[in-house]
């Protein structure tokens, strides 16, 4: 399964998913109040320093952050343009420490985990109304569909390609939807016709 | 609910991810992240499904990203992006989806022009209502900043919008009991 998880057997590995969920909460929530830069910096070095020791690489650590230098390139140079540099790098720093935090967690952590965890926590909210079973099903469907879904594009858009209408949105999203409601009917009565109860 | 509601809200949770898929559209170089068509699942999620399965249906992909999962565009996914810049954005998905779904639901013989109307205000103004302060807290940003920074965005999500439009009034009539 698609997934970002990264295989080690580590303290952080084998910690329930739950109990590194509110860890990973209460740090960020202490990031958060503090207003310090020397204590901003610790923590992110602190943080780092739990790569090696989750058995991750300070090469996926960057990876982490990647994604995301254009945002921070971006904040860094409008707060150090309006406030400063020392405020232009603790904003920067604190969101660069929250996103580390938050990874560490998912990357030593199986989707597969995570789900059982939070259907399992689901239990408490039945009496809201909230069903277990038809949550863990919907999560199996959506990631089932995800590629389906791609597929599907692929070749609607060949298709439409021999009527030259394959970079026409609409030429191609509308039979998308079309085939994928379909889909979805026929899934959900077989579904049901296997006399499925929850 | 029935088992084909949810079936469904798993199939708009999923389009949204495969919405991620699309290339991102770089529109002012490195200077600011590029346009995704992601949001367009969250007006066709509330418009196409009403607000009950509309705003689950996002619930569930918001779910998934702060699982771990891969699912936002450029792959990125995980809490941290929850908690980022733009993570209000992101938390106000299925608010939006409810809302676009709630006025589409009450005005099903509307047409085109007003679902669009209706997308706009939940996918754009409701959206930037949530995501906007939210940016300006997390980068200590001020409002005004926050706020001309997002003007960049417009333009593509009034795009988006008319696509959704266009896309659930078709679908409202070729399933009218969708």
């Amino acid at each position: 399964m698609l997934d970002l998880y990264s295989p080690g057997s580590s303290l952080l590995h084998r910690l329930p998913p739950a109990a590194k969920m509110l860890a990973m909460l209460l740090g960020a929530t202490l990031l958060f109040l503090n207003e310090s830069l020397p204590i901003t910096v610790a923590a992110t070095l602190g943080i780092l320093a739990l790569y090696p020791t989750a058995q991750l690489t300070l090469k996926q650590a960057f990876a982490q952050i990647r994604p995301l230098l254009i945002i921070f390139v971006l904040f860094f140079a409008v707060q150090w343009y309006f406030s400063g540099l020392e405020l232009a790098a603790y904003v920067v720093l604190r969101l660069a420490a929250l996103i580390l935090l938050a990874s560490l967690v998912t990357l030593t952590t199986q989707s597969s985990d995570m789900i059982d965890t939070m259907t399992r926590g689901l239990r408490y909210l039945k009496p809201l109304g909230v069903n277990p079973a038809k949550v863990s099903l919907a999560i199996s469907l959506a990631l089932r569909f995800i590629p389906v879904l791609a597929q599907i594009t692929r070749e609607v858009r060949e298709a439409q390609k021999t009527r030259g209408l394959e970079r026409s949105v609409i030429a191609v999203a509308m039979p998308l939807a079309i085939r994928a409601i379909k889909m979805a009917d026929e899934i959900s009565d077989a579904i049901d016709s296997r006399g499925y109860r929850s | 609910m029935t088992t084909k509601d949810t079936v469904y809200i798993a199939l708009f949770a999923a389009l949204t991810a495969a919405l991620g898929l699309m290339p991102p559209l770089h529109f002012a170089g490195a200077a600011l992240p590029p346009i995704s068509a992601q949001s367009m699942g969250v007006m066709l999620a509330g418009a196409a499904l009403g607000a009950k399965r509309g705003g689950l249906a996002l619930l569930l992909f918001i779910a998934l990203v702060a699982i771990g999962l891969p699912l936002l565009s450029g792959g990125r996914g995980g809490f941290g992006v929850l908690l980022g810049t733009s993570g209000g954005f992101l938390l106000s998905w299925p608010i939006c989806a409810a809302v676009i779904g709630y006025l589409a639901e009450r005005d099903r013989e509307g047409g085109a022009l007003k679902l669009g109307a209706y997308i706009a205000l939940g996918g754009i103004v409701l959206m930037y209502a949530v995501g906007i302060p939210w940016m300006a807290f997390i980068g200590k940003l001020g409002m005004a900043k926050s706020l001309s920074i997002m003007v960049a965005y417009i333009p593509g999500d009034l795009i988006k919008v008319v696509v959704a439009a266009i896309l659930a009034e078709n679908l409202r009539k070729a399933y009218p009991n969708l």
